[in-house]
């Protein structure tokens, strides 16, 4: 019971929040405010958008975790996952570079999920068929991705043009508003539909309602005839596709290339963002779009020269607050309850 | 039964094995059409494992089954299903985050345009739920619900699949008088429809009551068949068991000593924030059992967990032998009490499924020397007093060191009771002890009880079994809506006064007399 209050509470508090910064937003672009820096540096255009980009992967890596440890499987592999993604998505890019390039773009999206669930159906065989430890089978696709990428990386290679916004006809003209949210590329609507779509497939359909009760009670899911473990295999595995294109965003849309490591820890602050959102779709997209906003301001700060601050605190930032914010939290969420745990049985053998 | 109908079960010759142990044996059995069949056996005798084999949860070593007539193999539960098979398990089989509806119509769910139809559910919810008095709320959530509402929650289960052939594993052990009576009616409106049910239960007073024919299982056994008309529960018991079982306690009146328990003003609240308790005052005193009558959800289960340290009290005082225990920690009421707590929900607060039994028996001791050796534990010495339990309390496992979840329930319970009678106390808080124990068990138990009393021990017996509340008591105390409506000396309380208190009715010369 106290659990849902406090769910309550704090939903309406990031409601407030989110309130106030559009309030803030418009008010310092629109008027004479944004002559001050600090103001500029929290709520300015550049500040929103940089946000959102890099709230992007985030989200996309805590829906990984989502699908993943809703079903019951940890996922700790979603750094891996998402840089084999961004190397396959590179792989592709550069191979195609001769093909329009929507085409060539999409098809190292492709590339990207496709090797993510490769990913993903890896860690799964590892933990449900060979019984491995999650964090262990998790710990060797971070390994395995960090290893091959780096091998495989040739440095010369070039990736030829990336996604460019696709502002939406109307949205995009509102003031400050339609600047951030509807002025961007095609991965970044993409992400922050498939929010939305994970929120109703989770909880209004059967694939949603048998996962949850495969992730909290295996047993009870399995004496009403659900293939516990299949269900387990085919969302760890579309866990991997979501976390290959967070991988593929890096590549195609953020950067441009790739880089050596380039998710730079980023699947690990997915792993916080989900915890902190309670498994919960809306609440990745809060607690990512929070990591995501203090890694602006991180940028923001370095950029707009402010000195007072030693720069290495200031890129602390994003790293302090999401430590701070999941070890205030941790006791108030709750994680699937079977997650972790293998589930044996003689029916599905 | 003269002309033979075709069984709408047979299972033929099954055998099943698991690692050291033969849970079932050469098993032949029929359900026929619009019957009851009652099981019967002991504890660990194999009725769950041979009903789990029917319904595709574990496959049969040997043997057959066939389902009206026609052999069929089962791979897992959705063939059970399929066939017509429902089953409501021994330990529930809910999702405790989901609500009603939801862990209702899991795995056939009702789907509109791609989405979940919780509104056509919830429909055929309250119409199962009016038309069999069941009572159950489609949008609560499981978790928030006391045992009596899950276990109507798993009969709708199976309703709502419309199975033709119903397996009933002890369902109810945890059931009020007045809802296993509803239930009874239940079965008998679903035998008038042509389906048949297997119903398990240890309360042999039931199957007499309620089933067509009786078949009793013994180490894994069929040991024979009892026809309801002509058996009595001592014959019963006899055959379950393989010796005379003696039904009744036989216990000399009880010489109680000082106070040791003495509850003041008690309040505290249910889980849903709810008034549970209302000024509960009650005394024990050394060398006397006091028991709590009462139907369940009276307060019954929020008084245990104020008294061990489970749940805050927000009112009031308790004092063991003098000394202030009101909101002190499990580990305070044990030691300090000292007293010992059999759990109403074994699963919960009882036993680590997935410890040893060994393990399990010194939960409430490990910290301690001989268990405890520096900062090791002495696993030997673990072993050793494990093994002695075991056997003295009879509880059924291939070994000390098997995990406590593959034990039957009713030896789980067996084994919870062990540790909890095997450390010298001066106040025994037991919340339905005998809950899912076979006669001959519940007969140990009961001696051993009785036994702590003389001992000079201050003995709390939560129970919703009238029978054990008047077996065993020396006073009895009943618990309606949070408040004990009457104390009664055993002589005192007769049956009808009882039922009457429980349902709130006090009678005037009881209320004089208070
Ligand atoms: N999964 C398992 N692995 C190993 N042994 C098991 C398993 N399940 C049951 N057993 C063993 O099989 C035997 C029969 O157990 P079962 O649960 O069928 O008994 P039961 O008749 O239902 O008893 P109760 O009345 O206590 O519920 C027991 O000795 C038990 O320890
Ligand atoms: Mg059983």
């Amino acid at each position: 019971m106290s659990r849902k209050r406090v769910w309550k509470t704090s939903s309406i508090v990031s409601m407030v929040l989110a309130v106030g910064l559009v309030v803030m937003a418009i008010l310092v672009n629109t008027t004479s405010l944004s002559q001050q820096t600090w103001l500029r540096v929290l709520f300015g255009v550049s500040a929103l958008n940089f946000a959102l980009r890099a709230t992007v992967p985030l989200v996309l890596g805590a829906l990984s975790g989502i699908l993943c440890e809703r079903s019951g499987i940890i996922n700790i592999g979603i750094e891996g996952m998402m840089l084999a993604g961004a190397f396959a998505g590179f792989v592709v890019k550069v191979a195609t570079n001769s093909w329009p390039l929507g085409m060539s773009l999409m098809a190292g999206v492709l590339a990207a999920v496709l090797i993510g669930g490769v990913m993903g159906l890896l860690h799964a065989t590892l933990s449900i068929r060979y019984r491995m430890d999650q964090i262990i089978s998790g710990t060797i696709i971070i390994i395995l991705a960090a290893g091959f990428t780096a091998y495989l990386f040739d440095r010369d290679a070039v990736a030829e043009g990336k996604f460019v916004a696709m502002p939406i006809p109307g949205l995009s003209k509102i003031p400050v508003l339609g600047e951030v949210l509807f002025n961007n590329p095609p991965l970044t609507y993409l992400a922050l539909i498939l929010v939305v779509v994970l929120h109703v497939a989770l909880f209004h359909t059967r694939w949603g309602l048998r996962t949850r009760a495969c992730g909290e009670h295996p047993r009870a899911a399995d004496t009403v005839g659900i293939n516990v473990n299949r269900y387990r295999y085919m969302n760890t595995t579309l866990g991997g596709m979501m976390a290959g294109l967070a991988g593929g965003f890096l590549v195609l849309e953020a950067v441009g290339q790739f880089q050596e490591g380039m998710t730079a820890g980023r699947g690990f602050i997915s792993l916080a963002a989900m915890i902190f959102g309670n498994w919960m779709p809306f609440g990745a997209l809060g607690a990512s779009a929070l990591f995501g906003y203090t890694q602006a301001l991180q940028n923001e700060l370095l950029l707009a020269g402010v000195v007072n601050v030693p720069r290495h605190f200031i890129s602390m930032l994003p790293y302090v607050v999401t430590i701070v914010a999941v070890s205030g939290f941790v006791g108030r969420v709750r994680p699937p309850a079977a997650e972790g745990k293998v589930y044996e049985t003689e029916s599905s053998a | 039964m003269a002309d033979q109908p075709i069984p709408a079960l047979e299972v033929r010759n099954i055998t099943k094995r698991f690692p050291g142990v033969i849970a079932n044996q050469d098993v032949n059995l029929k359900l026929y059409p619009g019957e009851i069949l009652g099981l019967l056996g002991e504890n660990g005798a194999g009725k769950t494992t041979l009903m789990n084999i029917i319904y595709g949860l574990y496959h049969p070593t040997e043997g057959e089954i066939l389902v009206r007539g026609q052999p069929v193999v089962m791979h897992s539960p959705k063939d059970a299903i399929a066939l017509g098979i429902g089953m409501v398990h021994q330990h529930f089989q809910l999702v405790p985050v989901m609500t009603v509806a939801e862990n209702v119509m899991l795995g056939s769910e009702a789907v509109r345009n791609g989405f979940l139809d919780v509104g056509a559910v919830a429909q055929r919810i309250h119409e199962l739920s009016s038309r069999y008095n069941l009572d159950v709320d489609p949008y609560a959530l499981v978790e928030d619900l006391p045992v009596g509402v899950r276990q109507r929650v798993e009969i709708v289960k199976t309703l709502y699949r419309q199975a033709e052939i119903l397996i009933l594993d002890e369902p109810t052990a945890v059931l009020t008088p007045q809802e296993i009576q509803g239930l009874f009616q239940i079965m008998n409106l679903l035998k008038e429809q042509g389906k048949s049910i297997i119903f398990i239960t240890h309360k042999l007073k039931e199957v007499l009551q309620v089933a067509d024919r009786i078949a009793v299982l013994r180490q894994g056994k069929v040991v024979g068949e009892a026809d309801p008309r002509t058996a009595t529960q001592a014959s019963l018991a006899a055959m379950m068991v393989g010796r005379e079982v003696i039904l009744t306690v036989d216990k000399k009146p009880a010489q109680p000593g000082p106070v040791i328990l003495e509850i003041q003003g008690l309040t505290a609240r249910n889980d849903l924030g709810e008034p549970a308790l209302r000024e509960v005052s009650l005394t024990v005193r050394a060398g006397e059992i006091l028991g709590v009558a009462g139907v369940q959800g009276n307060g019954q289960t929020e008084l245990v967990e104020v008294l061990t340290g489970l749940r805050p009290a927000l009112g009031g005082r308790i004092t063991v032998q003098g000394k202030d225990m009101t909101n002190a920690s499990p580990r305070q009421v044990t030691e300090e009490g000292p007293s010992c707590h059999v759990p109403e929900d074994r699963h919960a607060y009882g036993m680590v499924g997935s410890y040893s039994v060994a393990h399990n028996l010194v939960l409430n001791t490990y910290y301690r020397p001989p268990f405890a050796q520096g900062i090791t534990v002495n696993e030997p010495a673990i072993v050793e007093h494990a093994s002695r339990l075991v056997k003295e309390y009879d509880v059924r496992t291939p070994s000390v060191l098997t995990p406590a979840s593959s034990l039957s329930g009713g030896n789980q319970q067996k084994m919870v009771v062990a540790r909890e009678f095997s450390r010298p106390v001066k106040l025994l808080i037991a919340a339905q002890p005998t809950r899912g124990i076979d006669v001959g068990s519940i007969e140990f138990i009961h001696n051993q009880i009785v036994a702590k009393r003389d001992e000079d021990v201050a003995v709390l017996l939560v129970s919703y079994e009238l029978d054990e509340i008047m077996a065993l008591s020396d006073r009895i105390a009943v618990m309606y809506k949070g408040q004990i409506i009457d104390v009664l000396p055993r002589e005192e309380a007769t049956r009808e006064k009882l039922g009457l208190l429980m349902a709130g009715v006090h009678p005037d010369e009881a209320a004089s007399s208070a």
